[in-house]
């Protein structure tokens, strides 16, 4: 048997034909455990190779190198999904001379599935494959689950390369991504940390605002009508909205109502309503913690999907379409339900739509849930920093003093009120925050555009401006 | 209003407070101050300083105020607790 | 109407801004035990501020230090003047301490300008004394709202272990709730201290409410919402104080009343006017009540 395995990453960099001006693809479910994304980078710029489109569904601070490689050249331009809090630093303070793209994970793999967005070589981390490309994330000593977010580069790429820790003898059986898709297999001693892997967000809050926020968010589900056998649910790994899938639990068991699927990122609460017969499948795209991988690993009710198949616009099928309410997260939410999920409150990039976007397009009760102010910060603002989904797909909006509806939903409000909920006019929400905050004042911006913010529909939703200019 | 003796501090670097510290001065106010929402707040907060210094009567200090999202009446709260410890009072 | 009251430490910014919100029907802003003896002048002057620039939706308790602290005295110049709904005195041994407390508060509402009787008095009984002299301390003042029972500090007074099931201080609820009705005002139960204990919180509000009382403190917020609940009449509670009026109404002038085959005496009729004059405060039934 031929095997793909090329014995280092450089022989496969310049097998794969690589030169100055391509695109390069990375997934991040490794998260902040990745080693690949710049194991990859630095053997490049060992190579001479500069001036790269780099497209990365998400960057974390573990990937805090790139910016070395962009300072030098290396990479000249940024399409992702999601940047950490330390990478958004460098980004707004304007290192790039292009404005980073940004695209939420539905639009980024319907863009690279339509050619809209070319790859010229895809670097996968697999935590584990055979020596002809069939990989997986269920297996490995880094594994991660699911590698929902590689498929679209696997299947459209110029060329392919697996780049794993963990070589499994042919034919690895389970695979995520078939060995038809792939150029060329690596083996390097550790693709990632996997304390950095399954990290972070995933506890249920203990914050009392927030357990009130979540408590009101099932409440809201549960007299929105939707709430009954064939019930479908997404939920973020924020504490908050964790809180709400418990709630939410509680009253599904009460009532006896049985769920069709749970989506998304997948979190172990989910798969705790999975085993109590809350839903009858999950639909995977990523797992954030280990319950979440061994259960994908197990369970074939717990189903792993593609980027595509999540949430491309324009698909023939993507699951967000068929969601009945969606629970997401917001930096800022103004007047006109708009959220901002890219930037701080001062406008520093920190964050990006990942799925966010997708989820609120497609669900039928789309809900935020976000404290009146953050420390001194108001939630509520006239205009967000940056139009991150549009308000136009945003139903709900949950505090702790009470629910906004967007007007363009009276029924909601309707039903919300019979059901004795507390329903706040957004303005009223504004002023009860200002009230205890103070009114801020407007933030200056600096002078260049450092990210496009696109929409479903791959136009220019709103831009990120850098941040002003020191002195 | 009796004047400063010695240096004095208040409120924690959590968030959603602020930590104050203060020394007696000969001539006149230093006032330096740092906060994580200071593009949005820096002068309400500043404005705030100033009329706590005002109304506690001190004219002759040196005063840090590291804020970390403190509303106003807690920011409030720790500069005059750092300048009634700085005069020497006890609770 | 108070069926919650949550202890909120007087020094934490971070928790009182938020206390508001949480649902209790009370909170009690700590400057005794939650502070610490450092810290006692900057909690003092914390809880002043948030009392007069945040408006709160629930009622507000300040716990001030003890008449043998030296502090109480300089709690009460910063806080009476903020107009708290009431001050919780710790270890209230007898009358003499709330008459000592009331004539300083009186005071310093009229240098303030304060209606005389603005500030009411919740003292916290946590002594064997206090509990003996439950009721003298209850009618000791108009200012009395309700006896508070304080579990952990009494059990130690006692020199007994506190334990979950709390046989120890059924003699102590017992006297409170009776001193308490005795003198016309509320009982408010000790703190279930078990924060992760859920169901060990419903079944110990639950026995405090059978007991008579009518209301209960917490120090978590995540036992707020089990409190509420469980110092809530009942739906079947509000149908039965309903029919129990309406049977009133229908049989005017008639002496021996009865429902469901027993009779209808004047305490069920009282108890079924209160039952309907809680559930119409919480917005548990619209305007049919009878109320008065």
């Amino acid at each position: 048997m031929e095997t793909k395995l090329v014995s280092t990453l450089s022989q496969a960099i310049s097998a794969a034909g690589l030169t100055d001006g391509m695109t390069i693809s990375f997934h991040h479910h490794l998260r902040n455990g990745d080693y690949v994304l710049n194991l990859v980078l630095a053997e490049i710029a060992r190579l001479g190779i500069r001036g790269l489109t780099l497209n990365a569904s998400s960057l974390f601070d573990i990937h805090l190198p790139l910016m070395q490689h962009i300072r030098s050249g290396v990479v000249g331009k940024l399409q992702t999904g999601y940047v950490s809090a330390g990478i958004g630093r460098h980004l707004s303070a304007g290192i790039l001379a292009e404005p980073v793209e940004f695209r939420s994970h539905g639009t980024r793999a319907a863009d690279i599935a339509a050619g809209r967005v070319p790859i010229d070589v895809a670097f996968i981390a697999a935590p584990a494959a055979d020596c002809r490309g069939n990989c997986t994330g269920k297996l490995g000593r880094a594994a991660c689950g699911s590698l929902g977010y590689a498929i679209p580069d696997a299947l459209h790429a110029k060329t392919v390369i697996v780049i794993t820790d963990t070589i499994l003898p042919y034919p690895l059986a389970d695979w995520s991504i078939s060995e038809a898709y792939v150029d060329y297999v690596v083996q390097v001693e550790e693709i990632g940390n996997p304390q950095g892997i399954l990290s972070g967000t995933t506890q249920i809050t203990r914050d009392p605002v927030g357990l009130i926020m979540a408590e009101l968010a099932a409440q809201a589900i549960a007299a929105s009508g939707l709430l009954k056998d064939g019930f479908s649910f997404q939920t973020g790994a924020g504490g908050a909205s964790l809180a709400a899938a418990a709630f939410l639990k509680e009253i599904m068991l009460r009532e006896h109502i049985q769920g069709s699927f749970a989506l998304g990122g997948i979190t172990g609460y989910l798969v705790d309503m999975l085993r109590a017969g809350c839903f009858r499948q999950l639909m995977d795209v990523q797992c954030f913690d280990l319950d979440a991988v061994s259960s994908i690993r197990d369970d074939p009710r717990h189903r792993e999907i593609s980027a595509i198949h999540y949430a491309a616009p324009g698909s023939r099928g993507a699951v967000t379409d068929s969601l009945d309410v969606v629970i997401l997260g917001a930096t800022e939410i103004d007047t006109e339900f708009n959220v901002n999920v890219h930037t701080d409150s001062a406008g520093c990039l920190m964050g990006g739509s990942g799925g966010h976007t997708d989820a609120a397009a497609g669900a039928a009760l789309t809900i935020i849930i976000a404290p009146l102010f953050r420390a001194r910060l108001p939630i509520i603002t006239q205009h967000v920093t940056c139009i991150s989904t549009p308000g136009t797909s945003v139903d709900l909006l949950v505090t702790q003093r009470g629910l906004a509806v967007n007007p363009a939903k009276p029924e909601l409000a309707r039903r919300l009120q019979a059901a004795g909920l507390p329903v706040v006019d957004i303005h009223r929400l504004k002023a009860q925050a200002e009230s205890i905050t103070g009114v801020p004042r407007p933030v200056p911006r600096g002078s260049r555009v450092a990210a496009n913010i696109l929409g479903r529909d791959g136009a220019i939703q709103d831009q990120v401006m850098t941040l002003p200019e020191e002195g | 209003m009796p004047e400063l003796i010695q240096c004095a501090t208040a409120g924690t670097m959590e968030s959603s407070d602020a930590y104050v510290e203060i020394e007696p001065r000969e001539n006149g106010l230093e006032i330096q101050l740092e906060s994580v929402v200071f593009a949005q707040f820096g002068e309400d907060i500043a404005q705030s300083v100033q009329a706590v210094l005002l109304q506690q009567g001190v004219k002759n200090a040196w005063i840090s105020v590291n804020d970390r999202g403190a509303l106003d009446c807690v920011i409030r709260a720790r500069i005059e607790t750092a300048i009634r410890r700085a005069r020497g009072e006890t609770p | 109407m108070i069926r919650s009251l949550l202890f909120l430490p007087g020094n934490a910014p971070n928790m009182l801004i938020h206390g508001g919100d949480l649902g209790a029907d009370a909170v009690i802003f700590d400057l005794e035990d939650a502070v610490s003896p450092e810290e006692k002048d900057a909690a003092r002057i914390l809880v002043r501020n948030t009392l007069a620039s945040l408006p709160l939706s629930c009622q507000t308790v300040v716990r001030i230090n003890g008449l043998d602290s030296g502090l109480w005295a300089g709690d009460l110049a910063e806080i009476v003047p903020r107009r708290p709904n009431a001050l919780m005195l710790p270890k209230t041994a007898g009358a003499a301490d709330i008459r000592q407390l009331e004539q300083a508060v009186a005071a310093l509402e009229a240098e303030h300008h304060i209606p005389a009787g603005t500030v009411g008095i919740i003292p916290l009984l946590e002594t064997a004394a206090g509990i003996e002299n439950a009721y003298a301390i209850a009618a000791a003042s108009p200012r009395v709202l309700g006896l508070f029972l304080g579990g952990e500090d009494l059990t130690a007074d006692l020199r007994c272990p506190r334990t979950k099931g709390g046989k120890e201080i059924d003699y102590a609820r017992q006297r409170v709730v009776c001193a308490a009705r005795a003198a016309g005002v509320e009982a408010f139960d000790t703190p279930f201290t078990d924060v992760q204990d859920s169901q060990g919180l419903l079944d110990d509000a639950k026995y405090a409410r059978a007991l008579g009382f009518s209301g209960k403190a917490a120090i978590s917020p995540r036992h707020v919402q089990g409190i509420n609940q469980v110092f809530s009449p009942t739906s079947g509670e509000i149908a039965y104080a309903q029919a129990v009026l309406d049977a009133i109404a229908g049989a005017q002038g008639k002496g021996a009343i009865s429902l469901h085959g027993k009779m209808i005496d004047a305490p069920i009729v009282n108890r079924a006017r209160q039952t309907l004059a809680a559930a119409k405060a919480l917005g548990l039934v619209g305007g049919k009540t009878d109320g008065n």
